[in-house]
C-alpha cells in the first residue's frame, strides 16, 4: 500500500481528515523550501504538495502565479526540487506530492520524470493540465515505479467522465470545489457542497477524496470533512502566509507552523 | 507519405500534435464546443448564416490582386497577393470571429471573451459580437495595449470592454493565460472565442475550418483567372490561422509549394525572435503538443517581433504536423526585412500592409529570385498597415 494510502486508513480510524498543504517549490528560495516543509510538518499537515514552479500557470490565481515568479526568478529548476524532496525524504516519513503543469514534466522526458521523482521518493503527482485522456503514457510509467497519480474532479465533470477518472487515479482524488482558479475564498459555496455529495457517490470506499481551491479558514475545513471529505487541500493561504514574511524566516516559519496547527485541529471530528 | 488532410482529427492529434491538454474544469466545455460544432458545420441555416455574414458584413470574397508592379520590380514569378488586407476589420481574422460568435450563439452563450495581441483579433471579435449582439470581453497585455492604442480605441468604440492584462511578458501569450482563467471560472455561461489554430481541440480545427475560406476562394480565383494552380504559396505564421487557411485546400495538391514564415526579430542567433517551428522545440502549452519556444527546463521564453500579431512562443498543432511531414517548408525572416517589404509594397503597389504579412513579403521576395517568369507565386496578403503605421514611424525615426 502506497505511503499516501496508509496515510489516509491511519487518520480514517482515528476520525480525522487529513490536512494537504501546498507550497511553491523554491518559493521565496529554494534554501527556505525544506524548512517550510518541516514547519508545516510540525503544525501537523499529514500530505504535503510542493509545486514546481511553471511560468504559465492557467490554472492559479494571483497568490499562487505571484509565488510561481518568486521562485523562479529566485532561479528554481524542477531538478533543484526533486533533489529538495530527496533530502526532506531521508529525515521526514510525511507522504510529499508533486504539483506541476505537463510542459515540466513533458519537457525532462515522462519516463526520466517518473525515474528521478521516484528516486527522490516523491509519493504522488499532480498535474494541473493533464487530463485523463492525454495521461495513459505518464500513467503507465507512474505505475511502474509506485508513484500515485492524483487527478482531478471538478464540478463540471460528468458522471461518466468520474468514472474513467476514478480508475486512473490512485493515493486521493483531488476535487476542484468551484468553477475557478486557486485563491482563498470567504466560505464554502453551496456548489462544492453538492459537487462534493455528488462526487463522493462515486469514490467512497474507492479512493479517498480531497477537497482544495479556495479553502482557507478552519469553518472551511469542518463543513467539507462533516460532507464527507478525506481531506481538506489548503494552498494559497500558506503561500499567503510566505509572501507576507518572506524577509524574515523566524516569524514565516512560525506563522506556518501555528496556522497549520489551527487548520489541522478542524479536520478532527468529534462525533 | 500517407495522411495529409485531418478533416476532421481523431482525438483533436495531428499525427502525435494537438491533443487536450487542460484542467479537467474545462474539459466538459469542450467536449460540448465539439459537438455543437459537429452539429451545426453541416447545417444548411447555419452555413447560410455565416455565407450571408462573410459577404455582406465582412465583404468576403477578398480579391486575389495580381501584383503587376511588384512582379515587374522582382523580375521573377506572377506574383498574387490573397487580399485579407481588405476584409472588414483590415485583417483575415473576421473569418473566424463571424464563425465562432455564430457558433456562441447556437450554443446560447451570451458572454463572449477572447484574447488578443496586435488588436486584430480583439477588433474582429468585437465587431463580429456588436453585429450579432453579444457582450465581447477582451483580455489585451498592457504592452500590447502601449504598442496598438489605436485598435485598444478600436475595440471600445465597438463595445467590447478591454482588460489590461499585467502578468508575465504582459503580451499575447499572457493574454491568453488570462483569458483561460477567466473561462475556467464563468465556463457556464461563457464562450472563449480563441483567435487562431492554437489551443486544445476542437478550437484548431474549428479555425482551420472558418479561416480555410481564404484557400477555396483564393484557389478558385487563381483558377479562374491564370487557369492553373500557383506554384508556391506564402504566409506568415503568429499562431497559424491565416497560414492554415490559405494552405489548407492545396495539401493534397503536391505540385504547390507551401512557406510558413515566422518572425525571427533581431536574428534567430540572438534569441530575440518568436520563431516556435524553426527554433524551438516540442512541448505541451495552452493545451495543445506542439513546438514552442521554452528554456531546457521547460519554461516558455518571451518572445520578440516587430509585429505584434506575430509576437507568440507557440503555434498550432497542425503546423507542427505539416513540418514534421515535411509538406510545408518554415523559414523566418527578420523585423529589418520585414520592414523593408511594408516599405517596399506601399510604394510599389499602393497597398500599405500589415506588418505581420510583411514577413511573408519579404520571403516572397527571396524566394522569386529562384523562380522563373512563368511561375506563379501566391501570398497571403492577410491584413492592412494601418494598425502600424505609428510603430514604422517610431523604427524610421520620423515624428507624426
Ligand atoms: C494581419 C495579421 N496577420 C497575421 C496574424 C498572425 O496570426 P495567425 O498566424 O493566426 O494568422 C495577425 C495576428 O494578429 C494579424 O493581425
Amino acid at each position: 500500500m502506497s505511503n499516501i494510502s496508509s496515510t489516509f486508513n491511519r487518520l480514517r480510524k482515528n476520525s480525522e481528515g487529513a490536512l494537504i498543504a501546498y507550497v511553491t517549490g523554491g518559493d521565496p528560495s529554494p534554501k527556505y523550501t525544506p524548512k517550510i516543509v518541516k514547519a508545516l510538518v510540525e503544525g501537523g499537515v499529514d500530505i504535503v504538495e510542493i509545486g514546481i514552479p511553471f511560468s504559465d500557470p492557467i490554472a492559479d490565481g494571483p497568490v499562487i502565479q505571484a509565488s510561481d515568479v518568486r521562485a523562479l526568478s529566485a532561479g528554481t529548476t524542477p531538478t533543484m526540487v526533486l533533489n529538495i524532496v530527496r533530502e526532506l525524504k531521508k529525515t521526514i516519513e510525511t507522504p510529499i506530492v508533486l504539483l506541476t503543469y505537463y510542459n515540466i514534466i513533458f519537457r525532462k522526458g515522462v519516463g526520466r520524470f517518473l525515474e528521478e521523482a521516484s528516486k527522490s521518493s516523491v509519493d504522488g503527482i499532480i498535474v494541473a493540465d493533464l487530463p485523463v485522456e492525454e495521461a495513459s503514457e505518464y500513467k503507465e510509467y507512474a505505475e511502474e515505479k509506485g508513484i500515485d497519480t492524483i487527478f482531478l474532479a471538478a464540478p463540471s465533470t460528468s458522471s461518466e467522465r468520474l468514472e474513467k477518472i476514478v480508475n486512473m487515479d490512485s493515493g486521493f482524488l483531488y476535487l476542484i470545489s468551484v468553477f475557478g482558479v486557486t485563491g482563498m475564498r470567504d466560505h464554502v459555496a453551496q456548489l462544492t457542497i453538492q459537487t462534493l455529495k455528488r462526487i463522493r457517490q462515486y469514490t467512497v470506499n474507492r479512493i479517498p477524496l480531497a477537497v482544495g481551491f479556495g479553502i482557507s479558514k478552519p469553518d472551511h475545513v469542518r463543513t467539507i470533512i462533516s460532507y464527507g471529505a478525506e481531506g481538506a487541500i489548503v494552498g494559497s493561504a500558506f503561500v499567503k502566509i510566505i509572501e507576507e514574511n518572506q524577509n524574515d524566516l523566524p516569524i514565516l516559519l512560525d506563522r506556518l507552523t501555528k496556522y497549520a496547527r489551527e487548520m489541522k485541529e478542524a479536520t478532527k471530528l468529534i462525533s | 507519405m500517407n495522411r495529409i488532410t485531418y478533416e476532421y482529427p481523431k482525438d483533436g492529434k495531428y499525427g502525435r500534435y494537438g491533443g487536450k491538454f487542460a484542467p479537467e474544469t474545462l474539459m466538459p466545455a469542450l467536449e460540448e464546443l465539439e459537438k455543437a460544432y459537429l452539429r451545426f458545420k453541416d447545417d444548411p441555416e447555419f452555413k447560410k448564416k455565416l455565407k450571408y455574414y462573410l459577404e455582406k458584413f465582412a465583404g468576403r470574397p477578398t480579391p486575389l490582386y495580381y501584383a503587376a508592379n511588384l512582379t515587374g520590380k522582382l523580375g521573377g514569378p506572377k506574383i498574387y497577393l490573397k487580399r485579407e488586407d481588405l476584409a472588414h476589420g483590415g485583417a483575415h481574422k473576421i473569418n473566424n470571429t463571424i464563425g465562432q460568435a455564430l457558433l456562441a450563439k447556437k450554443m446560447g452563450k451570451t458572454r463572449i471573451i477572447a484574447e488578443t495581441g496586435a488588436g486584430q483579433h480583439g477588433v474582429a471579435t468585437a465587431m463580429a459580437c456588436a453585429a450579432l449582439g453579444l457582450k465581447a470581453e477582451i483580455y489585451m497585455g498592457a504592452e500590447d495595449m502601449k504598442r496598438q492604442r489605436l485598435n485598444v480605441f478600436r475595440m471600445r468604440l465597438l463595445g467590447a470592454e478591454v482588460h489590461p492584462v499585467e502578468s508575465g511578458s504582459k503580451t499575447l501569450k499572457d493574454a491568453i493565460n488570462e483569458a483561460l482563467r477567466d473561462w475556467v471560472t464563468n465556463v457556464q455561461t461563457t464562450y472563449y472565442l480563441i483567435g487562431s489554430v492554437v489551443g486544445p481541440h476542437p478550437y484548431p480545427m474549428i479555425v482551420r475550418d472558418f479561416q480555410s475560406v481564404i484557400g477555396f476562394e483564393a484557389k478558385e480565383q487563381i483558377l479562374a483567372q491564370e487557369s492553373r494552380l500557383p506554384d508556391a504559396v506564402v504566409a506568415c505564421i503568429g499562431g497559424g490561422s491565416n497560414a492554415i487557411g490559405i494552405f489548407y485546400p492545396f495539401l493534397e495538391d503536391k505540385d504547390v509549394e507551401l512557406y510558413g514564415i515566422e518572425a525571427a526579430g533581431e536574428g534567430l542567433h540572438t534569441g530575440r525572435h518568436a520563431a516556435s517551428l524553426c527554433a524551438g522545440s516540442e512541448g505541451v502549452f495552452h493545451g495543445m503538443l506542439s513546438y514552442v519556444l521554452q528554456d531546457e527546463n521547460g519554461q516558455i521564453l518571451t518572445t520578440h517581433s516587430i509585429s505584434a500579431g506575430l509576437d507568440y512562443p507557440g503555434v498550432g498543432p497542425e503546423h507542427s504536423f505539416l513540418k514534421s511531414i515535411g509538406r510545408v517548408k518554415y523559414d523566418a525572416v527578420t523585423d529589418e526585412e520585414a520592414l523593408e517589404a511594408f516599405l517596399q509594397l506601399s510604394k510599389v503597389e499602393g497597398i500599405i500592409p500589415a506588418l505581420e504579412p510583411c514577413h511573408a513579403l519579404a520571403y516572397a521576395k527571396k524566394l522569386a529570385e529562384k523562380m522563373g517568369r512563368d511561375e506563379i507565386l501566391l501570398v497571403n496578403l492577410s491584413g492592412r498597415g494601418d494598425k502600424d503605421v505609428e510603430v514604422v514611424a517610431n523604427r524610421l525615426g520620423v515624428k507624426i
